[in-house]
């Protein structure tokens, strides 16, 4: 890849957007200054604590280490894309109805990878909740209640 | 129109879930760290490469050359706006930017200022400073004695009047010292059938709160405007005004919710330099720290804990000492009141007649310490109930027995003289000992794999005396705004004061709006710290709302409503105005009693307005052959009083002590020569979903705090408090060994394992 800023095309929550990045730019910049999309948000810097998560292709990324320029061709799903209107996702409820967060910087970390996990596997085991969520960290230490929560989500889902 | 719904019941008791909670799921809610204002400049710090020393000369040119550098900045030139760029809450000592001296490795030295923050950090790393190095001292035992001094002299803040006596002290890195003597202590260890002596070590350790620190200023001359992630607005208006020399009302300090604090966020931490640096450029200046970089800003107490007491042949304390040195790092921070304010309690939750504490706070080429989640308490915790167990073990009575016969009784007094009021400390125990099964048979494991239960209990004073005040608004639809300065950083103050205020009011909490602070709009308050917003602040806005009521009943009667008559408050407003208009303001402030320690005896009638008890049961598995610890199941009772939200409550406990699961398990600030070694999440493991025990409850015991708004009183730091030695009780319980220092890591088990075998490793 050339260091000129390219332009790079993609889907995001949604609608399409477009815009030019430079080789370095990351996808958690990128998306908080060019889209104001403060969902997605650096703590760690090092793809250890998921408050950057993002969905690319379906997929959970860390944004603070994802390359913007991949995303191009990309369908980017960030929190802010998960509500339908004025419905929240059942995701979304679940963690407010466990009381799954406190301070609320990590939530949107957790409830990306959460969505992914009951895409990849609508019934998870507890096992299988804290291996998707073993990259989301909590300094809150809000654990048994995001344990609830996901399970409380799985059966929203399943309706 | 929609009117306020006049509550239909009791507000308080009420699982609500946060106010806050849709703009938290949807990644909406505001925090400083999202904050970017027209024309701002990023600022990036440029930090001391050694722990102590001279700077001869800081060479900026390279960084002043790189193409998008605004400029760069050092100490010298703070100067020329802040004549006097001393801050902190305790001791003016801590300089903005390096003044001629650098005392720790990793200490602001020169600010380079960019449009982007990439090239702002790029260029930082250019610059390069000629440093003449000096002797340095890294540990609190050694500092107390050491003649390498971190300071020339002592600079106590006016603040805290019980400081006053420690101004221009030369030659000693002793920031802080407390005593407390009951009794006769020689007397009753001369006397004594047992005497027993431990010392405890815990390491210092860091908040790592998600957001990470972040201050965006915009001064000029005529207003000063910080937006900043703290903890404490009113009092860092108080601070940025005195060093501005400028009114208060000249300078706004506002925040917004807070991603963690835990005590990282409070007093001045980046807000001098963010101005300092917008009056110098002239325009709004973000200072946004890294993770690593927090690391370098504030910290918890490492310590060094020497405890002795004197036992009767039935097991009854008859006297305790305790040397408490903590381990405060370079700037003086809140640490002495820590020293002190932990000293009070630093004999644990016993009644024991004869007491002598001395706790010190010291001075070291370290990063800072300051508070963090129970104010040196879970230090203390963390070795009188090590110690506890280890007598009863020697006694051969049973743990659960002897902290019986021990434990300190609601209406006893405590060792500073201040009788327990409304403090459940045996309803918290019986509770922990019903939780965990204690005296109930269990699988003890058998080959490599032992099981073990340990059970711990601690108490802590709250922060006395400090102020609150709090305005209600209400309008002319019956709705009710609560101004207050009370910072929600995740433990639900929002939620619960908005209930408060609902109570009082008679109205739903749903009607209640509860501002961000913003010193331009919320009345003062000391600082969301120490557990003390429920209790005080609740306090507060009770007394507010009942200035609401007495003028909204002064209104009714003025407008022919008969006394008794229960007319709905928007119909108030409208029998007045004769449409929906009008305001009805309120104000309360609350200021505990409070009655300072006796210089010579460190003793006090009214320490505390209340006491806080924690306490914790754990269960453990140990492998024998790696000593690896599996924390099985951990639960936490506290004495919350009456608790506002149950719900909120019991996240708040399990919080806490997953976080001190951390600190007790894994977390540790790891030096080489005053280098810090570890300052990120790869190496400084925080607890993750994989290190929750299968079972971890956290609850509260039925009780009421009679001077706490509607029975409630603190929570935030309890769970924290009985983690660490309950965890060391039950790996004791399970192998026989006794760890004295955190963190509890698998090499420090089977080291331990090894030594007791009588087969040491080579090195120990």
């Amino acid at each position: 890849m050339s260091a000129a800023p390219r332009t790079i095309r993609f889907t995001l929550n949604g609608a399409a957007a477009e815009c030019i990045v430079a080789p370095h730019e990351t996808l958690v910049d990128v998306l908080r200054d060019r889209f104001a999309l403060y969902g997605p948000r650096e703590s760690c810097g090092q793809g250890l604590c998921g408050c950057c998560t993002v969905l690319v292709d379906g997929a959970a990324v860390s944004g603070c280490l994802y390359l913007a320029a991949f995303a191009d061709g990309a369908e980017i799903v960030t929190v802010e894309g998960l509500a339908d209107g004025d419905a929240l996702h059942p995701v979304q409820e679940a963690f407010i109805e466990a009381g799954a967060f406190q301070c609320g910087f990590c939530t949107p970390g957790f409830i990306l990878m959460t969505t992914r996990l009951l895409a990849a596997d609508p019934n998870p085991s507890d096992e299988q909740i804290r291996h998707y969520l073993s990259g989301n960290l909590c300094r809150c230490g809000t654990y048994p209640q995001i344990m609830e929560a996901v399970k409380l989500a799985a059966r929203k889902l399943q309706g | 129109m929609s009117e306020a719904k006049i509550a239909t019941g009791s507000q308080i008791g009420r699982s609500l879930p946060r106010v806050e909670a849709r703009a938290k799921v949807t990644g909406r809610a505001e925090y400083i760290h999202n904050l970017r204002l027209p024309g701002m400049l990023h600022a990036k710090i440029h930090r001391s490469t050694v722990p102590h020393a001279r700077i001869r000369s800081i060479d900026t040119s390279a960084a002043k050359a790189m193409p998008g550098v605004h400029s760069v900045v050092i100490g010298d030139d703070i100067l020329a706006v802040i004549p006097d760029p001393y801050f902190g809450p305790a001791f003016h000592d801590q300089p903005i930017l390096a003044l001629g001296k650098v005392r720790f490795a990793g200490e602001p030295v020169a600010v380079v200022l960019a449009e982007d923050p990439k090239i702002a950090e790029a260029a930082a790393q250019t610059i390069s400073v000629d440093y003449e190095e000096l002797p340095a001292v890294y540990d609190e035992v050694e500092a107390m004695t050491s003649t390498a001094y971190v300071h020339d002299e002592l600079k106590p803040a006016g603040m805290f009047a019980d400081l006053k006596h420690l101004a221009g002290k030369r030659d000693t890195n002793v920031a802080l010292d407390y005593h407390l003597r009951l009794g006769d202590v020689d007397k009753a260890f001369a006397e004594a059938d047992h005497v027993f002596e431990h010392t405890f070590r815990t390491p210092q350790q860091m908040h790592t709160p998600l957001e990470p620190h972040v201050a965006v200023a915009d001064a000029t001359d005529a207003q000063v405007t910080v937006h900043s992630s703290t903890q404490t607005p009113s009092t860092v208006r108080v601070e940025i005004a005195r060093l501005l020399g400028l009114p208060e009302n000249r300078v706004r300090v506002r925040t917004a919710f807070l991603g963690g604090g835990f005590g990282a966020k409070v007093y001045v931490k980046l807000e001098a330099l963010a101005v300092a640096l917008s009056l110098i450029a002239r325009r709004p200046v973000k200072v946004a720290l890294t993770m690593e970089e927090q690391f370098f800003t504030i910290s918890k107490h490492g310590s060094t804990f020497r405890i002795k007491s004197a036992v009767s042949k039935d097991g009854r304390l008859t006297a305790r000492y305790c040397e408490v040195i903590y381990n405060g790092g370079a700037y003086a921070d809140i640490g002495p009141r820590v020293a002190q304010k932990s000293g009070f309690s630093a004999a644990g939750p016993y009644d024991i007649p004869n007491v002598a504490i001395d706790s010190y706070e010291t001075y070291t080429n370290r990063p800072t310490a300051g508070a963090l989640r129970g104010f040196g308490c879970p230090q203390l915790v963390w070795a009188y109930e090590s110690h506890a167990d280890l007598i009863a073990r020697a006694l051969g009575l049973d743990p659960v027995e002897f902290r019986r016969k021990n434990l300190l009784k609601d209406g006893l007094p405590q060792a500073t003289g201040t009788v327990l009021r409304d403090t459940a400390t045996e309803a918290v125990l019986d509770r922990v000992v019903q939780r965990i099964g204690w005296g109930q048979p269990f699988d003890r494991g058998s080959g490599t794999i032992r099981r073990g239960r340990g059970i711990a209990i601690g108490m802590k004073a709250s922060i006395s005396p400090t102020t609150s005040v709090a305005t209600i608004a209400v309008a002319a639809d019956g709705g009710a705004t609560l101004y207050c300065g009370t910072v929600d950083m995740g433990q639900g103050s929002t939620t619960a004061l908005a209930q408060i205020a609902a109570q009082a009011l008679g109205i739903e909490a749903e009607a209640v709006r509860v501002v961000a602070p913003d010193t331009d709009m919320t009345p003062y308050d000391m600082g969301t710290l120490g557990s003390r917003s429920t209790f005080h602040m609740g306090n507060a806005v009770r007394r507010a709302a009942e200035e609401v009521e007495a003028k909204l009943a002064a209104m009714a009667a003025e407008a022919g409503v008969p006394a008794g008559t229960n007319l709905p408050i928007a119909e108030i407003f409208r029998r007045k105005y004769g449409m929906q208009a009008g305001t009805v303001v309120g104000s309360g402030s609350f200021v505990p009693d409070y009655v300072s320690p006796d210089h010579a005896t460190g003793l006090t009638p009214n320490a505390t307005p209340y006491w806080m008890t924690g306490g914790s049961g754990a269960e453990v598995e140990v492998d024998t052959e790696t000593g690896r610890v599996r924390v099985l199941r951990l639960v936490n009772v506290a004495d919350a009083g009456t608790p506002i939200n149950p719900r909120i409550v019991e996240t708040q406990l399990t919080g806490a002590a997953v976080m001190q699961l951390g600190f007790t398990m894994s977390e540790e600030m790891v030096f080489t020569d005053g280098q810090l070694r570890n300052p990120s999440f790869a190496d400084y493991k925080i607890p993750g979903i994989r290190d929750m025990p299968g079972l971890m409850t956290g609850e509260s015991v039925a009780a009421r705090q009679e001077s706490g708004p509607y029975g409630a009183k603190g929570v935030g730091e309890t769970g924290t408090f009985a983690v660490s030695p309950a965890i060391a009780n039950a790996i004791h319980d399970a192998v026989c060994v006794r760890i004295t220092e955190l963190p509890i890591t698998a090499e420090a088990v089977y080291r331990a394992l090894r030594h007791a075998a009588g087969d040491p490793l080579p090195e120990d």
